[in-house]
């Protein structure tokens, strides 16, 4: 850190968040100015902010990794998953919003992953805000151009034997990708199977975990 | 942009700033409510030019888009935020003055 802020305080006598204390942007000004209008109108309070904020917040890939571990371990689960991947996820107290969530399934011989090209459309609901790269202009620019050589960048270097089937997200319609079960984990719980379940394995630039010896 | 060339994926990963967070919930508490819906968001996002992915941050470039589409939809003026905007500039030249207690 270039200098120490324990003994800046901000007006109010508190410390300022890490985030707080740079100058102050354009855009930061425009997010102030636009929260606060829309507090004097009604449209919402700060408690509902903070609220979201916290919903948000407690939103996370341990969620999605649920879901796949029953899906895993449930066969009717797994039909319903397939059928209604919304109403499946509810079943679960996923509080999954209007969003259609769609699951594909991963194979000895298919590869799902999941993009956004026009934007950053991600199953926000059940897996939390996506990473920064999922974002990023390189990523949705070569994922639906070169599957392969993205995917080797996260690792995951498939065999030609292998077809790649990439799914390009939007507004209403979000992907997760229940990935394959690793061999070897036939006496494992449901709580032990989510463990092997990544975050980048549901979005398809990984695989689940496999078992260590 | 998709199938456009790009380079590597970028790898680093940040965590969001309390103004980013509150950019995204505002987004989420207006479309609730029947402000503006996905679509408007992305209609603003896909308008932009392709510099603004280079020269912007992620909610920066939302705020923009929730901007004009509250704007569009008669939720308040462009004078009424010209109006705020000063005042919220006036308080001070951090994030934590400016957005007040």
């Amino acid at each position: 850190m270039p200098h120490d802020h324990h003994d800046h305080l901000s007006p109010s006598g508190h410390p300022y968040r890490p985030d707080n204390d740079t100058v102050l942007t354009y855009w930061q000004q425009m997010e102030i100015a636009i929260r606060e209008l829309l507090i004097e109108k009604q449209i919402v309070t700060a408690a509902q902010i903070a609220g979201q904020i916290a919903d948000m917040d407690a939103r996370s890939p341990a969620d999605g990794a649920a879901v796949v571990a029953r899906a895993w371990t449930d066969p009717a689960f797994l039909e319903r998953l397939r059928a209604d991947g919304s109403a499946a996820t509810r079943e679960m107290g996923f509080d999954i919003g209007p969003m259609k969530l769609i699951a594909v399934e991963n194979t000895e011989t298919l590869h799902n992953v999941v993009v956004c090209t026009l934007c950053s459309c991600y199953p926000r609901n059940l897996l939390g805000l996506p990473p920064d790269w999922y974002k990023s202009r390189a990523y949705r620019s070569r994922t639906v151009r070169e599957p392969r050589s993205v995917l080797a960048e996260f690792g995951v270097t498939l065999p030609d034997t292998v077809e790649v089937r990439v799914h390009d997200s939007t507004a209403d319609m979000r992907y997760v990708v229940i990935p394959a079960r690793p061999a070897g984990t036939e006496g494992l719980d449901e709580a032990a199977l989510a463990n092997l379940v990544t975050r980048d394995s549901m979005i398809g630039t990984g695989l689940a975990r496999s078992l260590r010896p | 942009m998709g199938g456009d060339a790009a380079g590597p994926i970028p790898d680093a990963s940040h965590d969001f700033a309390i103004w980013e967070k509150r950019v995204d919930a505002l987004m989420v508490l207006c479309a609730e409510r029947g402000h503006f819906t996905v679509d408007g968001l992305r209609r603003v996002l896909e308008d932009m030019p392709a510099e603004n992915y280079d020269t912007m941050s992620y909610y920066e470039r939302w705020i923009v888009s929730i901007n004009q589409n509250l704007i569009e939809g008669g939720v308040y003026s462009t004078a009424e935020l010209a109006a705020k905007m000063s005042e919220v500039a006036a308080r001070g030249d951090t994030y934590g003055d400016a957005t007040g207690g």
